[in-house]
C-alpha cells in the first residue's frame, strides 16, 4: 500500500493497540508472546481491523493464527503494507 | 426435599453499590430516582474490573460482576470455591442483555461500514454474557445459563437455580439478574408502548401513577443446599422455601385484568413451600407504578391470599429504585430477605393517594416493624411479572 509506511509506524500502532486491549505497557517488547501479554484471538481480531483501517492490510484468521509475538505481527503487517 | 438456603447477597442499584445500601436506604425512605430514571450513579466499573475485563463486558455484565463479588464475599467464599467446581452453577437473568453494545455496533455499521463492526459485539451483547463472565471469573464449571423472561427474568433465574439444586445438578448456584438499558433506544421503545412514566415519578398503587421509571442494576444471591452450607460453617441469611411460575397466555404486554395468571404463580409458590396464605407475613409486590400492573396485581394478591391479603404489608421496591427490568426479581429478592431478617416492612415511597379499589396495606411512605403472626421466622412472597405474560413468584423465609 502506501510507500510512506515504515516499520516503526506499524510497531507504534501495534503497541498502542495492545495497550488499549489492556496489555501492560511495561511488558510489551518485540519478542514477548501474545500469550504472555494475555492477548487472545478476540484482541487479534480487533488488531486486524485496526491495521486494515490504518494501513490497508488484510489479515485473515489463518494469518493471525500464525503470529505468536509482537514482532511476528509487525513483520507480517510490514510485509503487506 | 432438602432446603435451599441463601448464604450471600450482593446488589448494585440506584440506591448505591451494595445490598446493604439497598436495604438500609430503602428502609430509610431514600429514593434513588433522579430526573425520571434510576441509574447506578455510584457504580464505577474500574473498582471491579481491569481494563481488559471492562472492554470485554457490556455494562449489564459489569453490574453483575460487582453484585456477584459482593455476594461471594458475603457468603464467605474466598480464594477457592467451597465445592468441586463442576458442582457450582450460575443462572443469570436479563430482559434485554447488552443493548449498549448492540446500539454502538449498529451506529458503527451505519456510519463507517460493516468492516468496522467490533468483533466484541456478539460476545458482549449476547444475553448469556453475564453468566459466562461470572463462570469464567470464578471458575464455575457446573451448569451456567441465562434466563430471559423480560421483567420476570431475575425471579425465574432464582427459581431455575432452586430446581437445579433440588434436582441434584449442583451443590451451589450463583443466581440473580442484571440489566443496564438506560439508552435512548430503550427509552423511546418503552415510551412508544406508553409504559414509562411521563411525570418521572415511581408511585406504585397511587391514583396518580402514570407508568414505570426505568432503572438499572444487578442482584446476585449465593444458593446452597442447606446441609452442605451448614457443614462448611456458613452463616444462613434465609431459605428459598418455594417457587411458582405461570403464564397469562393473554397479551404481549398487558397482564390479565383479573390477575388470575399472577395469582396462579403465587399459589404455586405457596404450594411449593408447603405453606398456606395465612403463613405469609409480607408481600414484595411487582408494583411497577403502571396503571395496569398495580390493579391486576392487587386482584392477584387478593385471589391468592384471600382475606389474609388485607392483614399483611405489601410494598414495592420499585418505588425507591424504579424498575430494574430483568434484574428486578433478583434485586427484590435480596431486599426482601434483608427486610425479613431485620423484621422490617419497607415502604412504598411516593404513595399518598391510593387508587380506587387498590385497598391493601401498601406501607405508604415509611417503613414499619414487621410482626410475624407465629413463632416461625417471617415468610414472604416476592412477585415478578414480565411482558409476554410470564409470572414468577418466590417464597422467601428469613433464617
Amino acid at each position: 500500500m502506501s510507500t510512506a509506511v515504515t516499520q516503526e509506524q506499524i510497531e507504534q500502532v501495534v503497541i498502542e493497540s495492545l495497550q488499549t486491549f489492556g496489555a501492560d505497557p511495561e511488558e510489551i517488547r518485540p519478542d514477548v508472546t501474545f500469550e504472555a501479554l494475555d492477548i487472545d484471538s478476540l484482541d487479534l481480531a480487533e488488531l486486524s481491523q485496526i491495521v486494515h483501517e490504518q494501513f490497508g492490510v488484510e489479515l485473515k484468521g489463518s494469518d493471525v493464527a500464525e503470529i505468536k509475538t509482537v514482532d511476528d505481527a509487525v513483520r507480517l503487517i510490514a510485509s503487506r503494507a | 426435599m432438602e432446603p435451599v438456603v441463601v448464604t450471600g447477597v450482593g446488589a448494585v442499584t440506584p440506591l448505591g453499590v451494595g445490598a446493604r445500601a439497598l436495604h438500609e436506604r430503602w428502609s430509610g425512605g431514600v429514593c434513588g430516582i433522579s430526573d425520571g430514571e434510576g441509574p447506578c450513579a455510584e457504580f464505577d466499573a474500574g473498582d471491579f474490573l481491569s481494563t481488559k475485563e471492562a472492554r470485554r463486558t457490556d455494562r449489564f455484565t459489569q453490574l453483575a460482576i460487582a453484585a456477584c463479588a459482593e455476594a461471594l464475599e458475603d457468603a464467605g467464599w474466598r480464594e477457592e470455591l467451597p465445592y468441586d467446581a463442576v458442582r457450582v452453577g450460575c443462572v443469570l437473568g436479563t430482559g434485554i442483555g447488552g443493548i449498549t453494545t448492540l446500539v454502538d455496533g449498529q451506529d458503527t455499521l451505519r456510519e463507517r461500514g460493516h468492516e468496522f463492526v467490533s468483533p466484541l459485539s456478539v460476545p458482549l451483547m449476547m444475553s448469556n454474557a453475564g453468566a459466562a463472565a461470572l463462570s469464567m471469573r470464578h471458575g464455575l464449571r457446573g451448569p451456567t445459563l441465562a434466563v430471559s423472561t423480560a421483567c420476570a427474568s431475575g425471579a425465574h433465574a432464582l427459581g431455575c437455580a432452586l430446581r437445579m439444586l433440588q434436582n441434584g445438578e449442583a451443590d451451589a448456584v450463583l443466581a440473580g439478574g442484571s440489566e443496564a438499558s438506560l439508552t435512548p433506544l430503550a427509552r423511546a421503545a418503552f415510551s412508544a408502548l406508553d409504559a414509562l412514566s411521563d411525570s418521572g415519578v415511581s408511585r406504585p398503587f397511587d391514583a396518580r401513577r402514570d407508568g414505570f421509571v426505568m432503572g438499572e442494576g444487578a442482584g446476585v444471591l449465593v444458593l446452597e443446599r442447606r446441609e452442605a452450607a451448614l457443614q462448611r460453617g456458613a452463616r444462613l441469611l434465609g431459605t428459598i422455601r418455594g417457587y411458582g411460575a405461570s403464564s397469562d397466555a393473554h397479551h404481549l404486554t398487558a397482564p390479565r385484568e383479573d390477575g388470575e395468571g399472577q395469582a396462579a404463580a403465587m399459589l404455586a409458590a405457596l404450594a411449593d413451600a408447603g405453606a398456606g396464605a395465612a403463613d405469609i407475613d409480607y408481600v414484595n409486590a411487582h408494583g411497577t407504578s403502571t396503571p395496569l400492573n398495580d390493579r391486576a396485581e392487587t386482584h392477584a394478591i387478593k385471589l391468592a391470599l384471600g382475606e389474609h391479603a388485607r392483614s399483611i404489608p405489601v410494598s414495592s421496591t420499585k418505588s425507591a429504585i424504579g424498575h430494574l427490568l430483568g434484574a428486578a426479581g433478583a434485586v427484590e429478592a435480596v431486599a426482601t430477605l434483608l427486610a425479613l431478617r431485620d423484621r422490617i416492612a419497607p415502604p412504598t415511597l411516593g404513595l399518598t393517594e391510593p387508587d380506587e379499589g387498590l385497598d391493601l396495606d401498601y406501607v405508604p411512605g415509611a417503613a414499619r416493624p414487621l410482626k410475624p403472626a407465629g413463632e416461625s421466622p417471617p415468610l414472604a412472597l416476592s412477585n415478578s411479572f414480565g411482558f409476554g405474560g410470564h409470572n414468577a413468584v418466590l417464597c422467601l423465609e428469613a433464617a
